[in-house]
């Protein structure tokens, strides 16, 4: 699977970040992060909590301000502009922990939402597309209920269609598994290694190791604010360089 | 790290970064005036407009509050003394004060007692609105409000003993029977009680003194902010019992228990408050038995309590609803018959999701009994409209009098709605 | 095939009623009905026995006779002859217009004051949160006679506007703020006028026709037209061409003093300005703290996902958050709306002619028919209140969140 994985990355550089740095207050979150992510790549983040991981995706589509350094989606450097932010957050899907699907609207609803008043797609094209998507996710006979009356892996599933309809080019996942039950992570991993395995690039915050191993052509683990290791998968579990990823992975991995 | 893919793509950091203080913008005052006050064009306007708002309010109070005159004798020396200037009149609030506070006919040499029971007051309320104070306090507040009724309406204690005496010889027989059955120990304790307040009833009568240790006072005596807060604490203790059957009725899968219970709540709950006075005021003295003659503080009491506990009901009912279902079948399960599992799994939980909801009924009721003044009680604002603005003296003394009254309010009510966001709070916190 | 058997069938024991549920639930309802009958029967006799003795009766006849007082505000056609029936009309329509307009005026009010609470503005939040707190913690019985007095003793006199050089002067030329209330400029229909107010009307449904028709641009095509100012256009332009084109046939009577008084434009009395405000602004303070409450219940994670997204902070307000938000505030705007009306009440205060005032103020001391009175203004109230809080389950049967 890691072999595949790697034919499909080519050398086009989907996001480039230098020097990034953040602070809440005076809390320094975010320390010099540097990271190059290329068209097709698949990376899983990793780290125990607090280590500024979700900060660290969530500021790649400007939903959280860095102080210092520069982000690159795409060839577009994010700026205050809010073209720039506009246009990066329209090829850049993300999917939350929580899921936050609009609880007012249907599902079909919160999938046509953006496609019709974002990208100005005619309502019914809007719909086939999101039914393709729903589709793709394996709930398109829920299309018609509402986010309440979902269960937790296909609002998650949903979510993850409705950044789908914007046609994506880059996907940013903030830990979509960990308010989940254990029956319903596979659905929604399942659905995240399709959706891999069609070359999407991705960004995962996770702590689903055998996803990383299976999915990932990079593993990245961060503490206190900063990428401490990364490496190719393989080479990352079975051979991990710094003792704060050897007792991190000993922990989560439970031996 | 690399920019090109050919490379390995393995990092491993050898030192770890310490934290760097954050760029020179991020703190300072004037990023601070400039974030919060002027961070774009149109909050810049609203800033400036909110000055200029502010301004206008400060100069045209300013001057007037700073240049009262407290020591004149009625309104005319007041202006003598300003001679012109803008200031405010303060000597109205100097001069009648205890009228404001106690109304105008409580003798003035017993002001100690409504005061002293308003000290007291603070003790009783303590334990229930502070939980970690102890517990044994819960005593005194059951003591405090035959304490607190023989110390404003004074006359023989033999009435408030016996009274007090009766409910504690009914709660024992209650507390005696309750594990056995719950109605058994609610009927016996009441009957237990009456027969004490029977022979209490004639043994008082019996010991009257002929000069009691108080001075009595007639309940039409009582004025002022002492009647607003006598008002809107009776009624609100008394509700709280009150609301919670009435909440539990409107639960009850008896429809006519229910039926009783909906049309009671929502008969209450959809007149206003002055229209209930007017029934105290004109109509209830027709439903009470012939010559018996409820005095109209009495009448006033029991329309506000119907009032407060429709409202209370309604809070507590959302309490309940709010409970998981699963506590009501565990509690089933356990096989607590309804009493029980209302008593000791619903109520301690749905009554602590009610407080803040209650607390602020409690406030809004507060304020309402200022209607009272409609039906001529003099209450605060009865005295400023009848006895005080009608005097020759201080005919024309609006605000300064106003002023004093909504200040009064103010620091209750805010209080009290403070002490309710701090519970929430604190709720909240427990709850995790 | 069943094996079950029905339980045997025991035969009825009165030891049942209390313990077998069959029983039991009945047994309860008939001790609550009994309970009750009991306590309307020992009230009733007492008020029969006190009429009695008080000599007295119930009946509604002195609806029919002549009122024999006089209100100065009415909207529908009232004299001192006229039926106390008629009067307890009066006070119906006044209680209903001030309570619309302080509706109207306190959801305003709310809303700025509920937004502003949010600014990131420091200065503004905190005066907000001031209003707030001075608002609802201090009685609206305290409000209404502030503002009362504000209207009668601080404003100028009519005769103060006399002379070459008056003391006052009349706002804009048309606006006179007096201790009688305020005067200003209303309107006259000329002939045409029917014309100029139906061009209006169907600007504002040619408004919303453009809305729609916009939206539905969207959906079709994608193509999105702008919206702010074709409405304003579309809803102006045509009646102002139309008002030029047929001669100005709408005049203003403009109020003037004349003698002691003002004459012409319309007056708004002092008691229904003073009730107005005082009710708009106490009750905009309640509404503030829903609307606050409201927008802040739509968790952050609805704005970020809406921005991430890519919609931008106008549409997320429109599409995401305010959809979201209204659930929350209407409910408790609903029931500001009814404490507006149960507060109106209090017109009795300032001397405003409301149903309080009327029937259950001078009808009631005239007559001596207090227990009639009382009754028919409770019953007024609950009509008013039954009917708001239908419409309130309605609204809630229809917006509720769909949940598994």
């Amino acid at each position: 699977m890691a072999e595949t994985a790697q034919m499909q990355v080519s050398d086009e550089v989907a996001i480039r970040i230098n020097n990034m740095n953040k602070w809440y207050g005076a809390f320094h979150v975010l320390r010099d992060i540097d990271l190059t992510v290329h068209r097709g790549e698949r990376i899983v983040i990793c780290g125990p909590s607090g280590s500024g991981k979700s900060t660290l995706i969530r500021c790649i589509n400007a939903l959280e301000e860095h102080q210092k350094g520069s982000i690159e989606v795409d060839g577009t450097l994010l700026s205050s502009d809010l073209k720039n932010i506009d246009k990066i957050r329209s090829e850049v899907g993300m999917c939350f922990q929580h899921f936050n699907l609009f609880p007012h609207l249907t599902i079909l609803e919160n999938c046509t939402l953006a496609p019709i008043w974002v990208r100005k797609t005619p309502k019914k094209e809007a719909e086939e597309t999101a039914m393709h998507f729903l589709e793709k996710v394996k709930i398109p006979d829920q299309a018609n209920k509402y986010p309440g009356q979902l269960s937790g892996g296909q609002q998650q599933r949903v979510a993850i269609a409705r950044s789908l309809c914007m046609r994506p080019r880059i996907m940013l996942f903030d830990e979509p598994t960990s308010a989940l039950d254990p029956e319903m992570i596979k659905e929604v991993l399942d659905t995240m290694i399709e959706l891999a395995e069609e070359g999407m690039t991705m960004l995962c915050v996770t702590h689903e190791m055998g996803f990383a191993r299976q999915v990932a052509n990079r593993v990245i683990f961060m503490d206190e604010g900063q990428i401490v290791e990364q490496n190719e998968p393989e080479a990352f579990f079975n051979n991990p360089q710094s003792p704060r990823t050897q007792l991190f992975l000993s922990q989560i991995l439970g031996h | 790290m690399s920019d090109t893919h050919a490379e390995s793509i393995a990092f491993v950091r050898e030192s770890s970064l310490p934290p760097a203080a954050p760029p020179e913008k991020v703190g300072g005052p004037f990023k601070w005036v400039k974030d919060n006050l002027f961070p774009t064009w149109a909050n810049a306007i609203l800033t400036i407009v909110a000055l200029y708002f502010l301004y206008l309010l400060l100069s045209g109070s300013l001057p007037w509050l700073l240049n009262g005159v407290w020591n004149a004798s009625s309104l005319s020396e007041c202006r003598e003394i300003l001679d012109g200037a803008t200031g405010a009149c303060f000597s109205v609030i100097s001069e009648r004060w205890h009228q404001l506070l106690f109304g105008f006919k409580y003798p003035s040499d017993q002001y100690w007692r409504p005061t002293l029971a308003l000290v007291l007051l603070f003790l009783a309320v303590a334990p229930v609105l502070f939980i970690d104070l102890p517990r044994k306090l819960l005593i005194f507040t059951g003591i405090y409000p035959f304490l607190a009724f023989w110390l404003i309406w004074g006359g023989p204690i033999w009435g408030p003993v016996f009274a007090l005496l009766g409910v504690i010889v009914g709660y024992m027989v209650y507390a005696r029977l309750v594990h056995n059955s719950f109605a058994k120990a609610l009927a016996g304790g009441i009957v237990a009680a009456a027969i004490v307040w029977y022979v209490g009833g004639i043994i008082g009568d019996a010991l009257r003194p002929a000069r009691p240790l108080l001075e009595a006072v007639p309940s039409r005596d009582l004025g002022g902010f002492m009647l607003n807060m006598m008002l809107g604490i009776t009624c609100v203790s008394l509700s709280l019992p009150i609301g919670i059957a009435l909440a539990l009725g409107r639960q009850s899968h008896l429809p006519i228990v229910k039926g009783i219970c909906v049309v009671f709540i929502e008969f209450v709950r959809g007149v206003p408050l002055i229209t209930l006075l007017f029934v105290a005021n004109v109509m209830l003295a027709y439903f009470f038995p012939p010559g018996s003659g409820v005095d109209l503080f009495i009448r006033v009491v029991i329309m506000i309590t119907m009032f407060s506990s429709a409202y209370i009901a309604e809070v507590i009912r959302g309490g309940l609803a709010a409970l998981p279902k699963g506590q009501y079948e565990a509690a089933d399960s356990l096989g607590l018959d309804y009493p029980q599992a209302m008593r000791l799994i619903i109520l301690p939980q749905a009554l602590k999701i009610s407080i803040p909801g209650i607390v602020n009924i409690a406030v809004g009721l507060f304020k309402d009994t200022t209607l009272v003044s409609v039906i001529s009680l003099f209450d605060i604002i009865g005295m400023i409209r009848g006895p005080i603005l009608a005097s020759t003296d201080w005919n024309g003394v609006y605000w300064e009098l106003f002023l004093f009254a909504s200040v009064l309010f103010f620091i209750v009510c805010y209080g009290i709605s403070q002490y309710s966001q701090w519970l929430e709070r604190r709720l909240a916190t427990d709850h995790r | 095939m069943t094996t079950l058997t029905d339980p045997p069938k025991e035969s009825f024991r009165p030891s049942m009623l209390l313990s077998d549920t069959r029983y039991r639930s009945i047994t309860f309802q008939v001790i609550a009905l009994v309970l009750l009958i009991a306590a309307i029967w020992y009230l009733g006799s007492n008020l029969a026995a006190n009429l009695r003795a008080a000599g007295l009766n119930i009946s509604f006849q002195f609806l029919n006779n002549p009122a024999g007082y006089d209100i100065n505000q009415t909207l529908i056609p009232y004299t001192s002859q006229s039926s106390n029936l008629q009067a307890a009309w009066v006070g119906i329509i006044n209680t209903l217009l001030v309570s619309f307009l302080a509706c109207i005026t306190a959801t305003i009010f709310g809303v700025i004051a509920g937004v502003l609470r949010l600014s990131n503005n420091w200065l503004v939040r905190k005066l907000m949160a001031g209003y707030v707190e001075i608002f609802r913690n201090i009685p609206v019985l305290i409000w209404i006679l502030i503002i009362y007095t504000i209207m009668t003793a601080a404003m100028p006199a009519p005769s103060a506007f006399r002379g070459d050089d008056p003391a006052s002067s009349m706002m804009l030329g048309s606006f006179a703020f007096t201790n009688r209330g305020v005067y200003i400029p209303g309107p006259i229909w000329g002939p045409g006028s029917t014309i100029v107010v139906a061009t209006f009307v169907a600007s504002v449904i040619g408004v919303f026709a453009y809305r729609r028709y916009a939206t539905k641009l969207l959906y079709d095509t994608g193509r999105l037209l702008p919206m702010l100012w074709p409405s304003v256009v579309i809803l102006l332009v045509p009646t102002i061409v139309m008002f030029f084109f047929l001669g100005m046939p709408i005049g203003l009577d403009y109020p003037a003093l004349k003698g002691f008084n003002f004459r012409g434009g319309i007056q708004i009395g002092a008691p229904l300005i003073a009730l107005w405000f005082a009710l708009s602004i106490y009750t905009g303070a309640f509404i503030a703290e829903n609307v606050r409450a409201g927008i802040q219940a739509v968790s952050k994670g609805q704005t970020e996902a809406a921005a991430a997204l890519g919609l931008r902070s106008g549409r997320i307000m429109n599409l995401v958050v305010l959809p979201q938000a209204l659930r929350v505030i209407i409910p408790p705007l609903i029931s500001n709306y009814l404490n507006i009306t149960k507060n109106s009440s209090l017109a009795i205060l300032v001397g405003y002619a409301d149903i309080t005032a009327t029937l259950g103020g001078i009808t009631l001391n005239q007559t001596g028919r207090a227990i009639e009175c009382v009754v028919l203004l409770m019953l007024f109230y609950l009509v008013i209140s039954l009917g708001i809080s239908m419409v309130m389950n309605v609204y809630n049967n229809a917006t509720k969140l769909k949940e598994r």
